[in-house]
């Protein structure tokens, strides 16, 4: 498939970018490309320009700090699947990573270029969200918003397609807090089998203090325009020990935190997809207190 | 004694190029100024055209010309159907190449534009404006037969395509007095067949000596040339086809297109080449499709599990038009196998063709007999679970006894040879069945599911007599040719007609001549594809190239070696009756140092000054064969399943093919086949299926959505095989390229189904998605 | 739309051109270039026909702009044997069929120099993982994955 024209403009540095995205109106940002050349390909995205952000070196990298990782928004998937730092702070961020698409996705494509798309069938969203991952938003400043402004997960994955992510703004990183020793953190997702996108997704992350759960944080993601906390299932997590059958009785209220527009399509529908949020937060939790093993 | 070139597994002669990049495929070509077509498509599934406006697009950048219907009418003849199945009253309706009045289905041709590069084609398609007047649409075959459906050609009422009634004894007397009957409705789900490479030609025309050449992707050159003279009206003898490095076909480059059709179309127009190349979402609109039947299929039967009868009724989808071979497929290459292996004396078919607004539907692996042998298995297990017998036993008690020259079957034709015992039994013993169900036994106790499936087959193949051929109105003959040329230095190239896309038959053939002549395989080029420079033959399709290309080589060679035995006596100066032949050498019987070399031989015959009185100089020999019947080869597959009752997953355990296409001329590239065969069966029965919705809109529209098998979804195959020669033709070669998709299918969906057995699970359609299985289980409707 | 200057290693050798910035990577390899060993098969980064090497790392050159690979170092298949020698990985699809049609061998190959880097020593299930980005219709996977395991064997790791 063949895209319409547009222009071309290689951006040096963010500040860069954000001075050409005021410059060009209708341009888009073009990381490794993997989320935004199928739609222009397909012509489902028609923009006059791209400002290719791929040699900001600015962009790239991970940093661990005493409580947070932070990953550049161009930091790709196999990066931060290889990474030693992210695989110490943070496995769960690694092993999610190894799980998306295949190898040249995965060298390509960037967890920037990923989140602001916001498909709900990626997994990013809901891993971050369950992580309480932060946004880190460069702007040109100015009187309605600040230079550089930070965005909680929750409230940056806005809805289908949608994000926080406000005109002329560029996503800078994504900081994650490091999980401490007593944090279990697992993403489980049944994966389509033509793109591999998430069908349901669910990620866990939960606090374990002599035995019992003391927090607990869980997303789920792939049948709803963006990630849903399960709250319910959180709160029916504290206070437990953890084992098999309070694990299923938690996951099994999953149902209870996805009420409204419920995705789904003639491979799966949103009945099945709902159902598989149950039997895939389970697996989540089973895995991360070490019940099952993949 | 050196070991026998036929039945080695050398590595492939034709690798060297595919794994350096070196090979050109049809995309690859490029010519001096040559332009680039792109083809506007409908994006609605029925619609009368009322009018197409191109202004914009001609005045787009690199635009050349922009070419509708009303360019092509009358111009370019209506794309025909090669196969008309006789008694059956068959609609063939005109297929124009560029739609004019009414689209029938969504990447039907309105329009071609042809420009300097491809990116400004694709542009000027976008400004092609189409008024449509959008009509309704059909998509399920049995739905378009009711009163009242949408109608997509005038002169087909109720879209009926064809009716094709065939039936060998009295099958309704054996239902009427039947003890038991067994009923399935099946749904044969509509495949896309996906070969790797889309489809491309180029075409270019030289007006001063009115020659037209294209290079195609296509599985049969030669009927390209003569559907080429059909449609452009360019005479045969003008006309080259050429069939360049071809990246799969599985039936889908059997069809002649509209789309190369326009390519020489325009090129004719604009005196320059014109290249088109399909995208993979055009791949999915506009190549064909395969299967697509609603079946009503049953089975009567003794209450000790003996087959008595097999009837049906199916509603073969056509798509929007006839397609190259379509009429054959649910007809010939199906109802006529339906006893499979089994002695069912009583067995009729009843198939409607019918259209629908859909992608056209033609040759897609095994083409016919998978659904065959799919409905006949699904019956057998179903004939099982209501005797309360082991699916194996009901088996074993309908197989036709062993049989090595010819077995006559109630629809009226001969199988060549079998003995599907024997493949039942190997294949038992290796899986060690009795373990396998103890082991299923086992793990049901703690609600774990698995299951097994097995499947005995035989298949009709090596397409074929051409008296039968033109006898089930096929408009072509199926014989082959190979013409095989001696240098003088004693190297070889073979000329053959068929032309193979990925089977091995520049190696296979090369190790039939060198096993019939003595000529190391390196000395041996095979050369194919080209209608210039190679002899008529039919194509590589049904499992044909060796069981039919390969005897030719084989009968070209043995006339070489009779022409050798002349020339060798008389330049030793012997009687020719005492002349003999073994690896390579031509000797005087008893004396084996007075010899001539098959080499000597070429090297005399090309300088022939001393040649016996009357013989021509050369060492050149065509042979044409015709097959008198046409192969079956046959076997027993078994596949090994566990289904997650929690989310409905399925995972393929094991699989073992046992099969049975008579001696193998390489027996890496047979074991090839059945794996590529296998894993093909095995998305039917899992992942695959072109779903529309009502508007006939193909949802699954591009590999995000259709999903294909991939590595990690499979496990090795393991493959074994039992030795039963054909005895009709001189090789006793069966074909081997579509056994595995014939199999496997119903063998995985057998198995799934056992493993839901105490679940009370006895239908699914396919593909069993993991939500089918789950909502079968979790009866959620 | 101003046509951008480009500069890219291609097997060893540097190529400049002055392209649209919608050009695909694949497209200047293939129509520019003229290296038609990488093949295209889908719209969709489905199917790993397309898979070259880029600055050390594979890539589906149909989901990249040529633009973007400015000043990169690419490998495609027609660079991979050297000195006439080919690659251990090519010598093993050859040994073992792991190939058929040929039309997803440029891209298999390219993918399994990668995975051969990352892991010298897979198990066959990591080597079915390791191409699950490229398709193939008419081996089934079975050969290719053996021609994988026979490479990684020759190798030595």
């Amino acid at each position: 498939m063949y895209a319409a024209e547009f222009d071309y403009h290689k951006a040096s540095s963010v500040a860069e970018a954000i001075q050409m995205l005021g410059q060009y109106p209708d341009a888009k940002l073009l990381a490794g490309g993997h989320s935004l050349l199928p739609m222009l390909k397909m012509r489902l995205a028609n923009p006059t320009a791209l400002i290719d952000i791929g040699g900001i070196s600015e962009l790239k990298g991970i940093t661990v700090n005493d409580g947070t990782v932070t990953i550049g928004a161009l930091t790709t998937h196999q990066e931060i699947a290889a990474s030693q730092d992210i695989q110490n702070a943070c496995m769960v961020v690694a092993e999610a990573a190894e799980g998306i698409g295949d190898p040249q996705v995965r060298n390509r494509g960037t967890i920037g270029g990923n989140v602001v798309h916001s498909d709900p069938a990626s997994d990013w969203p809901t891993v971050l969200t369950a992580l309480n991952a932060r946004f880190v938003i460069q702007g040109p400043g100015g009187i309605t918003h600040r230079a550089t402004r930070t965005v909680n997960a929750s409230d940056f994955f806005k809805g289908l397609f949608e994000t926080d992510l406000k005109e002329n703004e560029v996503l800078t990183a994504i900081e994650v807090p490091r999980l401490n020793s007593n944090q279990l953190a697992e993403y489980a997702k049944m994966a389509h089998p033509a793109s591999f996108y998430a069908v349901v997704g669910a990620s866990v992350v939960i606090t374990v203090e002599n035995d019992r759960c003391t927090a607990a944080s869980i997303a789920v993601g792939g049948m709803v325009p963006n990630p849903i906390r399960a709250s319910s299932v959180e709160s029916a997590l504290v206070g437990q020990q953890l084992n098999a059958e309070s694990v299923r009785a938690a996951a099994d209220l999953v149902a209870n935190d996805l009420s409204g527009s419920l995705m789904g399509d003639f491979y799966a529908s949103a009945d099945y997809r709902k159902a598989m949020a149950a039997v895939e937060t389970r697996h989540a939790l089973m895995h991360a207190i070490g019940l099952a093993h993949h | 004694m050196t070991s026998r070139i036929f039945g080695s597994g050398i590595r492939r002669r034709e690798d060297p190029r595919l794994i350096t990049g070196q090979a050109t495929y049809t995309d690859d070509i490029k010519l001096q100024h040559m332009a680039y077509a792109a083809i506007k498509r409908s994006p609605h599934a029925h619609a009368r055209i009322r009018s197409v406006d191109t202004s914009a697009a001609l005045s787009a950048p690199g635009v050349v010309a922009v070419y509708t219907g009303a360019d092509t009418d009358g111009v370019l003849n209506p794309i025909p159907c090669a196969w008309v199945v006789p008694d059956s009253d068959v609609k063939t309706v005109p297929h124009p190449a560029i739609a004019k009045d009414v689209v029938r289905y969504v990447g039907d041709a309105v329009a071609v534009v042809v420009a300097e590069s491809r990116y400004q084609a694709e542009d000027a398609i976008d400004l092609i404006n189409v008024d449509y007047e959008t009509l309704p649409a059909v998509v399920n075959p049995e739905a378009a037969m009711q009163d009242g459906a949408p109608q997509l050609h005038e002169d087909a009422p109720n879209n009926q395509a064809f009716h094709w009634v065939a039936s060998g004894g009295d099958t309704d007397a054996a239902f009427s007095s039947a003890e038991v009957v067994v009923r399935e409705t099946i749904i044969q789900q509509k495949l896309i067949p996906n070969a790797i490479e889309p489809r491309s030609a180029v075409a270019t025309w030289l007006s001063a000596t009115g020659e037209l050449t294209l290079w195609s992707s296509s599985q049969n050159p030669h009927i390209c040339r003569f559907v080429t003279f059909l449609v452009t009206g360019v005479p045969e003898h003008k006309i080259r086809v050429i069939a360049p490095e071809v990246g799969g076909g599985f039936g889908s480059k059997t069809p002649i297109y509209a789309d190369e059709m326009i390519a020489c179309f325009c090129s004719m127009r604009l005196g320059r080449p014109v290249k088109w190349t399909e995208t993979r979402s055009e791949n999915y609109q506009a190549t064909i499709h395969g299967r697509d039947h609603v079946e009503y299929v049953e089975l009567a039967a003794t209450r000790e599990g003996k087959i008595t009868g097999l009837r049906t009724k199916v509603y073969a989808a056509m798509g929007a038009y006839l397609s190259t071979a379509a009429t054959g497929i649910p007809t010939i290459l199906h109802g006529l196998i339906y006893a499979g292996t089994y002695d069912i004396p009583n067995v009729k078919a009843d198939i409607y063709g019918v259209f629908t607004t859909t992608t056209p539907v033609d040759l897609y692996r095994g083409a016919g007999r998978p659904e065959a042998t799919f409905l006949l298995e699904r019956l057998v297990n179903l004939l099982a679970d209501e005797l309360g017998l082991d699916p194996v036993e009901v088996r074993r008690r309908n197989l036709i006894p062993k049989f090595e020259d010819g077995h006559d079957v109630a629809m009226g034709i001969t199988y060549d040879s079998g003995d599907y015992e024997l493949t039942l039994d190997m294949a038992l013993e290796h899986v060690n069945y009795q373990q396998l169900r103890e082991e299923q036994a086992r793990l049901r106790e703690s609600n774990q599911y698995m299951g097994i499936g097995v499947t005995c087959y035989c298949e009709i193949c090596g397409l074929g007599p051409s008296q039968v051929a033109h006898a089930v109105g096929f408009g072509a003959g199926l014989w082959e040719s190979a013409t095989i040329r001696f240098h003088p230095t004693g190297t070889v190239n073979i000329f053959v007609g068929t032309s193979p896309h990925g089977q091995g038959e520049e190696t296979t053939f090369a190790q039939i001549l060198s096993d019939e002549l003595g000529v190391a395989v390196d000395d041996i080029e095979v050369i194919h594809g080209d209608t210039d420079t190679t002899p008529q033959g039919w194509g590589t399709y049904g499992s044909r190239t060796t069981a039919v290309g390969g005897v030719a080589v084989a009968l070209a060679a043995r006339k070489i070696r009779d022409k050798g035995k002349a020339l060798a006596a008389h330049l030793l100066e012997a009687a020719e009756a005492d002349i003999e032949y073994e690896d390579g050498k031509f000797f005087v019987r008893g004396s084996p140092d007075q010899s001539k070399t098959i080499q000597d031989i070429a090297l005399m015959a090309n300088l022939a000054y001393d040649m016996p009185e009357g013989m021509e100089p050369g060492l050149e020999a065509s042979a044409f064969y015709d097959p008198p019947n046409f192969t079956y080869p046959f076997g027993t597959h078994v596949a090994v399943v566990m289904v997650d009752p929690e989310n409905g997953h399925i995972e393929l355990r094991s699989y073992l093919a046992v099969d049975d296409c008579g001696p193998q001329i390489n027996p890496v590239i047979v074991a090839g086949q059945v794996h590529g065969g296998v894993v093909q069966g095995a998305g039917q029965a899992l992942w695959e299926g072109a779903v529309y919705d009502d508007n006939g809109q193909l949802l699954t529209g591009s590999m995000m959505d259709y999903a294909l098998p991939r590595a990690h979804m499979l496990p090795d195959i393991e493959t074994l095989s039992t030795v039963t020669p054909s005895p009709h033709n001189p090789l006793g070669v069966k074909g081997i390229g579509e056994t595995g998709t014939i199999a496997s299918t119903i063998t995985i969906y057998n198995a799934v189904l056992d493993a839901l057995k105490p679940l009370g699970v006895t239908h699914l359609d396919m593909p069993l998605t993991s939500e089918k299985v789950w909502r079968a289980i979790h009866q959620r409707g | 739309m101003a046509k951008i200057p480009i500069s890219m290693t291609i097997n060893g050798k540097v190529h400049q051109a002055e392209v649209d910035p919608r050009l695909l990577l694949v497209h200047f390899i293939r129509e520019d270039v003229g290296l038609t060993g990488t093949k295209i098969g889908c719209d969709t980064s489905q199917c790993g026909a397309c898979v070259v090497m880029m600055n050390g790392s594979t890539v589906k050159s149909c989901t990249c702009l040529a633009v973007q690979a400015d000043g990169a170092d690419i490998m495609t298949i027609e660079g991979l044997a050297t000195d006439g020698n080919l690659h251990p990985i090519q010598e093993a699809f050859w040994d073992n069929h792991g190939l058929q049609c040929g039309y997803c061998t440029a891209g298999m190959i390219m993918t399994s120099v990668e995975l051969l880097q990352r892991n010298p020593h897979p198990t066959s299930d990591q080597v079915r993982a390791g191409l699950e980005g490229n398709l193939c219709r008419c081996t089934g996977y079975q050969n290719i994955v053996k021609s994988v395991l026979a490479a990684a064997e020759k190798m030595g790791g």
